[in-house]
């Protein structure tokens, strides 16, 4: 009995079966006092899609309280006594510390990274299926209404649950780490933004046990089909809310550490760009998030409630959703990009021990791709029926995003010219990342000229445009920055011959896979269709052959991660030589991170300047600021 | 350190003199390669020349600069790679180079903006109303088939399920949608519109003299038989043309396309699964009989025994008077608009026959 009082999983559970008899019991009385009918024998279908969407809101909130992830607040608007220092919930110390709510961000950054690779491999699952219906024209092993399921919560998951999240994981583990700060400004609040994933999660996934199928409409749910199907849709429309609201949560956390809790010492020019880059997808989530939450409250109210705003013969506006939707989503491009630069920029400053090159332009290319990218959302609209002066601006603005763009990847180049290269795995995952994500951002630019975007849009040519930036671009940033802060998260050594073969495998069976589908879609193949014509099929069958061994190399990743996360060799606390402050305290780090509050002295690239330091462990008196960053060395600093 | 700089400096240089030669011999072969690979569809409208010749000027400008990323990391990493005996060795402190990072903003920014201007000027011309006059075509997209309107001789709506156009014609669709978003794409003209509810969009096409059938795409996602909504445009010449159009405007809508019917009774298996317009019942049923097997809708082996003759007709005319329990309304057309009362018959006769046999 005390287990279910406590807060916890169990009582979670117990709230989340309350919150379901609490949802059905609000939609029984308000049919019953409206007069609507309710009960034919058992309850009538509009019923129960009343209860199923009421409870999609009421069960998850529900669970929220019950796992304790209020308790603090309660407590304090009901005037018991809280302790606002109270460190009760912070830390791990078993397994079962990662299973409730938990203020270190250092839990809260691994959960959200384990949770984020799970639905990983499970959206990575569904493309598996959806492969292989598609190896051969015709249908093979689903039918329409599962297949058009299958790449609409793969999309949804690899987006909502895996890439974005994922990111906001490694940044939490290590951001407060970089800047010298004990943890992040609103621990509480961190821990209820990752229990928020889970909830999105599960319920995305559930969508396939819904009366109807689940939602089928792809991830960007164009209404008027999206509130004219059966009630799995709302399983992405109810959702994206909670990963959203995950997201903004998060985001404005990162910003307030970012502005107030960074080291004694550590400038806006001194940070990693790591920090300069969550500092830029944090204003980028803050200010877009909430217009795709808008526009599927748009789509909640019209499909529940028949407000009407997409239904053209009730006045509604069919193409409103299309702008408020892409408003959010072309940002969310960059969301699920930057945080990958800055992994990219720590990764081969270490691995080339050399400075970033050009380290301002960097940080400043960050900030005019973050203001550049709320210019271009109706790219993705050009054969929409919109205005069409519109699509004139927006070509132009799409293609000079690729200029900051342009000068982070030459500047990465420039850094590797001449340096040292250590040639191993989250190395080699952000050279392959240079390269892919070169790919991506051509066909990018290709794209942005309107002429051919009106033969290839909605064509396979978009399938590997999207995969070559978001796989070949971000989830590579994901696993170099997986395998580079692997020893500081779990105070283990990967294997490194498994995280080669990991790489090679991926590499080679990503080009496999998605360059011959800028081909067909070149030749005329649609995308999402279950069934296509014999002309395509030799390609296809290629593409699924070379997406199973993909697939297969993502196994080797998890085996070497779960072995050596097990029973891999203890790592010492700086294995990179790395200069950034996360490295400068053991692995893993301590439970309140620095026992001795850190003096940030230089940039955080210095390599190679004779006797450079980033951070000492002194207090700021002791410590004079001696190395501006991009300058040059000063005088050797001797105490460590 | 400042005694070997001009050594290292001269050693650079060579080393660039070398990445680069390699980059354009390899940008070289690139560029031919890419332009070997044949990359579009047959090409049936004047719109298709310009997009197929802005595609190769892409392609020639986009080898280079992927090249150069490509040749930078490789020579990078064989040539830089840390030798044993390295491990705690740094790199030279090179923080940056204000000229370079000025030279790899402008020159990129330069190269977009003259291929945002080239692309601007193909858009105008392929967008522009031509000189003479244009066919209108109306095209109606529903879930989940085109209808296709003409004015015939005297003034009164012609449709058809497949597409007519004469060649060398400049044709002005008029798009609209009676549903959800659709979208009008004939790969052969190299365009497409969406079909929006609620407004027209237009799109411009100068079939050129190239006689043929091509496939009509919906391209965009619009329910459970999208990918089942494909038809045929035929280029014709303009005398077959205006014999189509009279053909279709005396209400002799032809059952197996351009190749015209078959004898006075229709043969309902063909109909069933013949690729000819409207949409084949084989795309979204099964029937063993005819081979087909669809999952969109019903399997039809197992409802059709459960049914009268006059529910089956009902099914077929206005399916949404009555829906199978665990299907959706308002995916399946009303067929009594688009097929003839004979085909309608023959069709319920060779299901109540076949079905589930």
């Amino acid at each position: 009995m005390s287990r279910v009082r406590a807060p916890g999983l169990v009582r979670g559970g117990v709230f989340f079966v309350i919150g379901v008899l609490f949802a059905a019991g609000l939609v029984i009385l308000i049919r019953e006092l409206y007069g609507y009918s309710t009960f034919d024998g058992g309850l009538t279908t509009k019923a129960q899609n009343a209860i199923l969407f009421t409870s999609l809101f009421a069960a998850p909130m529900f669970f929220l309280v019950g796992l304790g992830a209020f308790d603090y607040w309660f407590y304090y608007f009901s005037g018991r006594p809280t302790r606002p220092e109270d460190h009760s919930g912070h830390g791990a110390y078993s397994w079962r510390d990662y299973f409730r709510v938990n203020t270190d961000h250092k839990v809260i950054g691994i959960q959200y990274v384990v949770t984020s690779f799970f639905f990983m491999l499970v959206g990575g699952m569904l493309a598996m299926v959806v492969r292989a219906e598609l190896a051969a024209p015709g249908m093979q092993f689903v039918d329409s209404n599962t297949y058009n399921g299958l790449f609409s919560v793969h999309a949804s998951l690899m987006i909502f649950l895996f890439i974005i999240p994922v990111f906001a994981g490694l940044a939490n583990f290590v951001l407060p780490l970089m800047i010298g700060a004990p943890d992040m400004a609103f621990p509480r609040l961190n821990a209820l933004s990752y229990w928020l994933l889970p909830i999105a999660g599960l319920m995305m996934m559930a969508s396939f046990l819904a009366p109807g199928g689940s939602f089928a409409t792809g991830w960007t749910a164009y209404s008027p089909l999206s509130t004219d199907v059966p009630i799995g849709q709302l399983f992405f429309t109810i959702g994206v809310q909670f990963a959203g609201a995950s997201s903004i949560a998060t985001a404005l956390n990162f910003l307030v550490t970012i502005v107030t809790m960074r080291a004694p010492g550590m400038s806006f020019w001194r940070m990693p760009l790591l920090v300069w880059a969550n500092f830029s997808t944090s204003l980028l989530v803050v200010i877009a998030t909430p217009f795709i939450a808008a526009s599927q409250f748009f789509v909640l109210f019209d499909y529940a409630l028949h407000f009407n705003f997409f239904n053209a013969s009730r006045f509604g506006d069919v193409l409103m959703y299309q702008h408020v939707f892409w408003f959010y989503s072309h940002p969310a491009v960059y969301i699920m990009m930057l945080p990958g630069f800055g992994i990219i920029s720590e990764v081969i400053a270490v691995k080339a021990r050399k400075p970033i090159f050009g380290y301002r332009m960097m940080a400043f290319s960050l900030l005019a791709i973050v203001l550049l990218g709320f210019t271009v959302w109706a790219h993705h609209m050009f054969v929409s029926g919109m205005q069409s002066w519109i699509r004139i601006p927006m070509m132009v603005t799409t293609a000079i995003i690729a200029v900051p763009t342009g000068i982070k990847i030459f500047s990465w180049l420039a850094t590797l010219w001449r340096g040292v290269i250590h040639l191993d795995t989250p190395m080699l995952f952000a050279l392959g990342f240079l390269t892919m994500f070169t790919l991506g951002g051509i066909s990018g630019v290709m794209l942005a000229m309107v002429p051919l975007t009106i033969h290839v849009s909605d064509t396979y040519f978009i399938v590997a445009h999207i995969h070559y930036v978001l796989y070949g671009g971000s989830l590579f940033t994901i696993y170099a920055g997986v395998y580079y802060w692997f020893p500081k998260m779990t105070g283990r050594m990967y294997d490194e011959r498994l995280g080669k073969l990991h790489f090679w495998m991926t590499f080679i069976f990503f080009n496999l896979t998605f360059a011959p589908m800028h081909l067909i879609g070149v030749q005329g193949m649609p995308r999402r269709v279950a069934d296509y014509p014999e002309q395509f099929a030799g390609w296809n069958l290629f593409i699924s052959l070379s997406s199973f061994v993909l697939g297969l190399a993502t196994l080797v990743f998890v085996y070497n991660i779960v072995t050596s996360w097990r029973g891999g060799a203890r790592a010492p606390a700086n294995p990179w030589r790395g200069l950034t402050l996360e490295w400068q305290v053991s692995s893993p780090p301590p439970v309140f991170n620095f026992d001795r509050v850190p003096t940030v002295v230089g940039g955080p690239y210095e390599y190679g300047v004779p006797g450079a330091q980033h951070g000492i462990f002194q207090p700021p008196a002791v410590a004079r600021e001696r190395q501006p960053a991009g300058g040059a060395p000063a005088e050797r600093e001797t105490e460590t | 350190m400042s005694a070997e700089e001009p050594a290292s400096a001269r050693e650079g240089r060579a080393q660039v003199r070398r990445m680069l030669l390699i980059g354009v011999i390899v940008s070289a072969i690139g560029i031919a390669v890419a332009l070997a690979i044949d990359w579009f569809p047959t090409q049936a409208s004047v719109q298709g020349e310009k997009i197929d010749t802005l595609w190769d000027v892409l392609l020639i400008a986009s080898v280079p600069i992927f090249v150069l990323v490509e040749t930078v990391v490789v020579y990078s990493a064989i040539k830089f790679r840390m030798r044993p005996g390295e491990e705690l060795k740094d790199g030279p402190p090179i923080h940056g180079n204000t000229r370079l990072e000025i030279i790899w903003t402008a020159i990129p920014a330069m190269l977009l903006v003259g291929l945002c201007t080239y692309a601007y000027v193909t858009l105008t011309d392929i967008e522009k109303a031509p000189a003479a006059q244009s066919l209108p075509v109306r095209v109606v997209g529903e879930q989940f088939t085109w209808t296709f309107f003409y004015k015939g001789q005297d003034g009164k709506d012609v449709s058809s399920h497949q597409l007519y156009v004469p060649e060398n014609t400049p044709i002005d669709f008029t798009v609209e949608s009676k549903d959800v978003i659709h979208d009008f794409w004939v790969p052969a003209f190299r365009v497409k519109i969406d079909a929006v509810p609620g407004i027209d969009t237009h799109l411009r096409v100068t079939t050129k003299g190239a006689p043929g059938a091509y496939p009509v795409v919906c391209a965009e996602l619009c329910g459970l038989g999208h990918s089942t909504m494909r038809q045929t445009a035929h280029v014709v010449s303009k005398a077959d043309f205006d014999a189509q159009l009279r053909k279709l405007a005396s209400g002799a809508a032809p059952a197996g396309g351009g190749g015209g019917g078959g004898g006075a009774t229709t043969d309902a298996k063909a109909l069933f699964t013949s690729d000819a317009p409207p949409t084949p019942c084989k795309s979204c049923h099964t029937l063993a009989d005819a081979g087909a097997t669809g999952t969109v809708g019903p399997n039809l082996d197992e409802v059709v025994p459960k049914l009268t003759e006059a529910d089956i007709r009902s099914s077929i005319q206005t399916p949404n008077a009555k829906i199978t329990p665990g299907y959706q309304a308002n995916i399946m057309p009303d067929f009594g608009q688009s097929l003839s009362k004979e085909q309608i018959d023959a069709l319920v006769k060779y299901l109540k026959e076949v079905a589930g046999k």
